[in-house]
């Protein structure tokens, strides 16, 4: 999860400044006149941050990691936006203690990154006097804050953070994520409790187990017996517990998953154990009932992989800002969310999401829609206007009248949708769990006819038999062979940037049968952010000239270059001329300004070389002025991807953008392949719902909020993330755009880690049928059980996970 | 030969102490976070010490837990 970024190096001698990559974050410095002696920062902000740094005697930080940089704390206006911090409501749900004078809370920093953050963010008390301490959960992306509310208030403690490129990120729906470390715990203890108990009762049973015929001292045989069934009460009270409470759960709801049979296996050993132990004198079979309970909580801790950085249940909310800028009485105060009302007046400022329906009542409104629609241009808005929620403006600032709640708006009534408020079915969906009525019932039939048999060759067998019978029957292989299989698949998608919610995803995955790919942000790239102008500089006039005449041209280049600048529109442009696949030209204030190919500009070839993206050239008044880098559109590895699922499934593409694109789609993707454009979110999500009623089994790839229903009515909703620390919508699983070429093999990988679950079911079910075997002969003693239990396990974890690896290996992931 | 169950008790005791010490550390969380503590352990201890400062904060959580 750490990202790499360029070393800094000291500029050499002749090299031109604007190749430099600055000291404090390592991104390149594009203006190059921001430095202290030989030291150039990217930004103010940068170098703020060292300036900070290096006051308080902390410059060891650039020791550290060279390779990893600090943070750049970008747009470092936070003061205001931080105010609402100290309503006592919100600072109530964020602070975990406070008494006196003392508070602690826990932050989450999605810029955590690096050895070096965790040491600037472990040294906070050095920078403010008010923080006692700070500990980093560097997993969890969180840090620990120690501080005294006399000294330091809570905003001030977020603006400082912030300041230091450290931003955290505060939603009410963080503070729910707490609860789950308690039962993780929980999980610990019982595996301890298990162990312990396991070893012990071994121990005290080799004496049973090796003795010669003359037998141990019946002194020692009893005394080891009884502590034995000590040792096993809280492997059964309390270890096994929620096995029981699972299978019983699962009856009640007329299903039988897989706990219901190990279950009965666990109160056969039990049982059996103690009725011996007691009534005739004998050993028991402790041993492997403890030696059970504690393989399977291991097999459950395997599977239990989480990645704690991500968040996979994300809903609107955590997407709104916590608080929204109020006028009342011509005075500007910040308001919590959660406090807005219908008539507010409210100040949208630049970049800033508009959080409900509103009235345009002053200023002129952008609104950037893409995060709703996925639609990528502009929406201008005049006054009187009514603007849906989500909508983020671009530009100056807006004043706005609430018209609606935040819970009636357009943006949130997607939530309100059955898929969202409908609890999940959680039907026998895992391939265990599936099995596992059908092994549920021939177990009890076998036991069933063997104690039929006995009660006619020999009656005082049947007891003995049928629970022989129901013990070695217990499907601990069984059970433990899905955890360990498909908790490597995990890992192994992990390892290579796909991250996903749980196990479960990867038998899910493994079933489907028809893709859908949303198009802006998943098959393409939201390249606006990352045009830059290399090989020179344009004034801010120059850059306002550019764009002026960006405008008048509708070309896909154009939009996005336009996009990009961050400058006013308003020069007129005179002599406009457009050369299909060379470029633009005008006259804007007398000048002669021309954008476009190489030869278009009058440039010569050569200058700085750029690859996977397409290069705009700029010149003004026939003199070169440098180009626009714009990465292509298409992701890399797009059409082998493509070609490579073609055979196995069926594709679909559903885009809210226009369908101006569907000529080069369809080269990629072929004729028959169904395009629909200008689709709605909702329409999105109907859509998927609808190829699921027709049997389908349905993988959504998407990216933006707009894809968020769709994500859920799929089978298996994957986002795909530029950044897989910033937040994406709720999803199974979240692949990391640069990895988007390895698709394919991902979805054939988990189709190969499901054929080894199948495989070891096989295994684990001849270790069963041979178990059986033993056991309807009445020869079950419990040396045969001691060592068949624990071999069967331990050589279905083994194979199971060295095959998982192997198929990776194979797939080359 | 009965010197044995003193031996089994000692043994036992022994094996118990080191499950409470385990469900200690649980409990006190050094399993929730495998990772930072082995990065931490490499810095150097050249920082500001604010011993001072964290007594008054165990004093405040001592009062407080009273």
């Amino acid at each position: 999860m750490l990202d790499a970024r360029p070393k800094y190096r000291p500029p050499k001698d002749g090299e031109s400044i604007d190749t430099l990559a600055c000291f404090h974050c390592g991104d390149p410095c594009d203006i190059n006149d921001i430095r202290i002696g030989d030291k150039y920062f990217c930004c103010n902000g940068c170098r703020t941050v060292y300036e900070l740094l290096k006051e308080r005697d902390l410059c060891s930080y650039y020791t550290l990691d060279e390779a990893n940089r600090g943070r750049s704390p970008k747009d470092a206006v936070y003061s205001r936006r931080y105010a609402y911090l100290d309503d006592a409501e919100i600072e109530r749900r964020i602070i975990d203690f406070s008494d006196a004078d003392t508070r602690v809370a826990t932050f989450r920093i999605p810029a955590m990154h690096c050895s070096s953050c965790i040491w600037l963010l472990e040294r906070l008390n050095a920078i403010h006097d008010g923080i006692v301490s700070s500990r980093v959960n560097f997993p969890r992306k969180e840090v620990t804050v120690t501080w005294k509310a006399s000294k330091l208030a809570l905003s001030e403690l977020v603006t400082l953070l912030a300041s230091v490129g450290y931003e955290p990120y505060i939603s009410l729906q963080s503070v729910a994520e707490k609860r789950r470390r308690d039962t993780d715990r929980k999980l610990y203890y019982k595996i301890g409790v298990a162990g312990f108990s396991f070893g012990n009762i071994m121990l005290f049973s080799f004496p049973e187990y090796l003795a010669t015929d003359a037998g141990i001292d019946p002194v020692f045989e009893v005394f080891f017996r009884y502590i034995n069934v000590l040792l096993a009460l809280p492997v059964f009270f309390y270890s096994s517990l929620e096995y029981f409470q699972s299978a019983w759960s699962g009856l009640r709801r007329k299903l039988l998953n897989i706990d219901v049979p190990l279950s009965i296996g666990i109160l056969m050993l039990f049982g059996r154990s103690m009725y011996d132990i007691f009534s005739h004198a004998d050993a028991g079979y402790l041993d492997s009932f403890a030696g059970l309970v504690f393989f399977l909580l291991i097999g459950k801790v395997f599977q239990k992989k989480t990645y704690d950085a991500l968040s996979f249940d994300r809903d609107f909310r955590s997407y709104f800002p916590l608080s929204v800028a109020v006028r009342e009485n011509g005075h500007e105060s910040t308001i919590p969310l959660t406090k807005l009302k219908i008539h507010d007046r409210i100040i949208v400022r630049n970049q800033e999401l508009i959080p409900a329906d509103a009235v345009l009542l002053r200023g002129e409104a952008n609104i950037d829609y893409s995060f709703v629609t996925g639609e990528a241009d502009l929406v201008q808005k005049k006054s009187g206007e009514h603007i849906h929620a989500g909508g983020r403006q671009i530009g100056q600032l807006i004043e706005l009248e609430v018209v609606k709640d935040i819970e009636q708006s357009y943006l949130t009534r997607l939530w309100n949708n059955d898929v969202f408020t409908k609890e999940e079915h959680h039907g026998l969906t895992r391939l265990v769990d599936r099995i596992s009525g059908r092994f549920t019932a021939a177990v009890l039939l076998i036991a069933t006819s063997a104690a039929l048999f006995w009660l006619w060759m020999d009656p005082s067998m049947v007891v003995t038999v049928f629970t022989a019978v129901l013990i070695i029957a217990c499907p601990c292989a069984l059970a433990l062979s899905s955890p360990f299989a498909l908790g490597s698949a995990q890992r192994v998608f992990g390892n290579n940037d796909f991250y996903i919610k749980n196990t479960e995803t990867v038998e899910k995955l493994a079933s489907i049968d028809t893709i859908v790919f949303d198009k802006t942000g998943t098959l393409t790239r939201n390249a606006s952010t990352s045009i830059r102008f290399r090989d020179g500089v344009l004034s801010e006039e120059e850059q306002s000239m550019v764009k002026s005449l960006l405008r008048q041209s509708t070309h896909t280049l154009s939009r996005q270059v336009f996009a990009s600048l961050n400058a006013d529109v308003t020069m007129h442009v005179e002599d406009y001329r457009e050369l299909p696949g060379q470029g633009i030209e005008g006259r804007i204030l007398g000048r002669r300004t021309s954008i476009g190919a190489r030869e278009w500009t009058g440039r010569e070839s050569g200058g700085s070389e750029v690859s996977g993206a397409t290069k705009v050239y700029v010149s003004i008044d026939g003199n070169p002025r440098g180009f626009f880098s714009v990465p292509n559109r298409y992701r890399p590895g797009l059409k082998e991807v493509v070609d490579a699922l073609r055979a196995d499934y069926e594709m679909v593409i559903l885009s809210g953008d226009s369908a101006n694109e569907e000529t080069a789609l369809r080269t990629l993707f072929g004729q028959d392949v169904p395009m629909h454009f200008n689709q709605s979110p909702v329409e999105k999500m109907e859509y998927i719902a609808r190829l699921r009623r027709h049997g389908r089994r349905v993988l959504m790839l998407g990216d933006g909020l707009n894809d968020a229903g769709a994500l859920k009515a799929a089978d298996v909703g994957i986002s795909l993330s530029e950044d897989i620390n910033t937040f994406s919508p709720a999803c199974d699983g979240i692949l990391s755009a640069s990895r988007f070429a390895i698709f394919d093999r991902l979805l054939h990988y988990s189709r190969s880690s499901v054929a080894v679950v199948k495989a070891s079911f096989v295994l684990s079910l001849t270790y069963n049928v041979t178990g059986i075997s033993f056991a309807v002969a009445g020869l079950l003693t419990p040396l045969v059980s001691a060592i068949l239990m624990p071999l069967s396990s331990i050589t279905v974890v083994a194979f199971t996970t060295l095959l998982t690896r192997w198929a990776a290996h194979k797939q080359g992931l | 030969m009965q010197v044995m169950f003193v031996l089994i008790g000692f043994s036992l005791l022994v094996a118990l102490i080191f499950l409470g010490l385990y469900l200690w550390a649980v409990r006190t969380g050094q399993f929730d976070d495998k990772v930072t503590p082995s990065i931490r352990m490499l810095f150097d201890d050249e920082s500001v010490s604010n011993d001072d400062k964290q007594e008054e904060v165990d004093k405040d959580k001592s009062d407080h837990s009273k």
